[in-house]
């Protein structure tokens, strides 16, 4: 990879950067401890509204007719679309040889797989029975039962299946020449964890060969899969005929606004890690900047996206696709969709401006802000198509999140940053080897003449 | 000097891990320029097996050593291959196993097998990639044993490392002094 156009200073070199990313595992502060505490209690929140609800029911989750799917799975999309960034950042980004991905992408992801993990636990939850999950594998069994595969939830289950198989290889990739590096300068059971974790790596000519082959490949297999995995979550709504739901623009829809919670979520994590471990001349304003440029290009997407749909709904003349949006926009739910519009495609325009852009603190309150207009854009779509289904207006009904819900919520975000939180206090958050590799390798003619000017 | 951790495995798999150690000279160099005059010299020197440690890849080592490109891109190729065909296998013997006419389509509907088909090929040549990664490096390492190696080789120093006997270690450790080595030593 060719060294591309860098505002570092001087003094990053290789031997700085090893130490500034490896010093980031030392001893966690009280602070560290704090944060993982208040994961861990949310989590229990999330345990304990579970063992209610397998002990009473889906009915504590104020499920009734005709919304049956809710806040379960408006939290499945939206967490299987955090994870969406992490990989456009990891892969697309490498095979376009973008060199500010190298600062930011192991933290993103990183945030890929922890956000699949917790996407993964909501279709096992809002199936109400989980211990009869594996009925979505295809496995032998003695009444001879294969599952539908012209289902779009089967696609579904084998789509986030491969995605969390493969975005979890590639983040372990990636982490080996890291963790080989942490290796060579730990000292007690750190050595042993990592030198059992880092497989032998030892940095030779061969070992590279088949590692940047091989990483090249698996960009190229994660790229068109990130954009495979979205796609067919939209097509679980897309392919049934409820109004709001029945859209050919669902994929792409789907897919840009999957990239762009991602990238705000990326902003949203970096931040606090960037202060708590000191890394302020790696990940740069620089790197923000482009963070913010993609969010700007897939929030416009988003937003086309909005005013295309209202368009069809009204241009194509089905009376129930005009009734359902009339419904989304001025019905009882008009505040949840007038949010994700505010949130998702008029703030988001603010990024135009550079001085906001180039403003981290500015960057990571937008960024709150998408991440709850995107979780509003899933719920608008999923609950409020369903509520205002104009085939069977005797059955409308207005449902409101119970407590069940958003305890189950709050758990989700608990193991999420639970994970999040071990997994940069234990491995490399930033990566060693490709930061280094946009620095300008040492060499002696530069050395020399470095010397005769100073 | 070693710094790997030497587990303790039975037999074979101490010799598939831990090859016995190969005897020669292990060279520094602070700098990249540097190590790839070293690699052009022992290359005229009639050199083959020498190992180049860096601590990141550098088109410019690879294009100095002239490597072949690594067959990993085989096992990609396989692997997706395989996970396509299985992925249609899997759909359509499956459906046929326990016809049930779905929303009055065929019972072997191609076109949303296809997701799955398209799945399973990115799996397969995910994990065979990963597969082909492994099983050439282990190869690699094998066939050349154990070699010395140096700490500071993940961090900011390139090295050389060259196989040779006690009646070729003087020549070699001369010809890495003169192309600028940090240090030379033999083991």
């Amino acid at each position: 990879m060719a060294e591309q156009r860098t505002t570092t200073p001087s003094r990053v070199t290789y031997d700085y950067v090893t130490r500034t990313i490896a010093r980031t595992l030392g001893n966690p502060s009280r602070g560290y401890f704090l944060l993982l505490g208040a994961a861990v209690a949310l989590l229990a929140v999330g345990i304990i509204t579970l063992l209610y609800l397998l002990r009473y029911g889906l009915g504590l989750a104020g499920y009734s007719h005709p919304v049956y799917w809710a806040v379960f799975i408006t939290c499945f999309v939206f967490w299987v679309g955090i994870a969406h960034s992490g990989t456009l950042i990891s892969a697309i980004l490498f095979l376009f040889r973008s060199g500010w991905r190298t600062a930011v992408y192991r933290t993103a992801e990183a945030m890929t797989v922890f956000a699949v993990m917790t996407a993964g636990l909501f279709p096992l939850i809002h199936i109400g029975r989980q211990w009869y999950f594996y009925w979505l594998i295809p496995y032998p069994n003695e009444r001879g039962l294969w599952p539908n595969f012209k289902s779009p939830l089967i696609w579904d289950e084998f789509a986030i299946g491969t995605y969390f198989t493969v975005s979890t290889v590639f983040l372990i990739m990636g982490l080996i020449p890291d963790v080989a590096a942490v290796r060579d300068l730990a000292t007690g059971w750190r050595k042993k964890l990592y030198a059992i974790t880092s497989i032998g790596w030892t940095g030779t000519n061969e070992q590279w060969r088949h590692y940047t082959r091989g990483y090249l490949y698996l960009a190229a297999l994660a790229t068109p899969l990130v954009l495979s995995v979205h796609s067919v979550v939209s097509w679980d709504f897309a392919m049934a005929i409820v109004p709001g739901w029945h859209a050919t623009i669902f994929a792409p829809y789907f897919v840009a606004g999957a990239i762009y919670s991602g990238c705000a979520m990326v902003i949203t994590l970096l931040t606090p890690i960037r202060k708590l471990f000191g890394l302020e001349e790696l990940i740069t304003v620089h790197h923000y900047e482009n963070l913010a440029k993609l969010c700007l290009l897939t929030g416009s997407i988003v937003g086309y996206a909005y005013v295309c749909e209202y368009f069809i709904a009204w241009y194509g003349g089905n009376p129930h696709e005009r009734a359902a949006f009339w419904y989304r926009a001025f019905g009882p739910y008009w505040w949840a969709s007038w949010t994700m519009i505010i949130c998702n495609a008029f703030l988001p325009l603010l990024l135009w401006i550079k001085k906001i852009r180039t403003n981290i603190t500015a960057l990571f309150v937008i960024s709150i802000f998408v991440n709850i207009g995107m979780w509003f854009e899933r719920y608008v779509i999923i609950v409020v198509s369903l509520a205002g289904e104009p085939y069977e207006p005797w059955a409308n009904a207005v449902y409101n999140p119970t407590w069940a819900d958003w305890g189950i919520m709050a758990g989700s975000f608990g193991w999420f940053f639970m994970w999040f939180l071990l997994f940069v206090k234990n491995f490399p958050a930033v990566s060693i080897s490709e930061v280094k590799e946009v620095l300008p390798p040492p060499k002696r003619q530069a050395a020399r003449t470095g010397a005769q000017r100073t | 000097m070693t710094t790997h951790l030497r587990l303790p495995l039975p037999g074979p798999l101490r010799e598939l891990f831990h090859p016995p150690p190969t005897p020669g000279v292990l060279s520094v160099f602070a700098h990249l320029d540097a190590t790839l005059e070293a690699i052009k010299k022992l290359r005229a020197a009639g050199h083959t097996d020498f190992t180049v440690y860096s601590p990141i890849p550098r088109h410019e080592i690879e294009a100095a050593l002239g490597q072949a490109v690594s067959p990993v891109r085989m096992f990609t190729l396989i692997g997706g291959i395989a996970g396509c065909a299985i992925g249609a296998w899997l759909t359509l013997w499956m459906s046929g196993d326990w016809p049930i006419v779905v929303g009055g389509k065929p019972v072997l509907s191609v076109p949303p097998y296809v997701v799955i088909m398209f799945e399973m090929t990115i799996l397969f040549g995910a994990l065979s990639t990963i597969l082909g990664i492994l099983l050439n490096a282990m190869f690699a390492a094998r066939r050349l044993g154990t070699i010395q190696y140096d700490p500071r080789f993940t961090n900011d120093k390139f090295g050389i490392f060259v196989p040779a006997g006690s009646d070729k270690a003087a020549s070699v450790e001369t010809l890495l002094k003169g192309s600028g080595a940090e240090e030379v030593r033999r083991g």
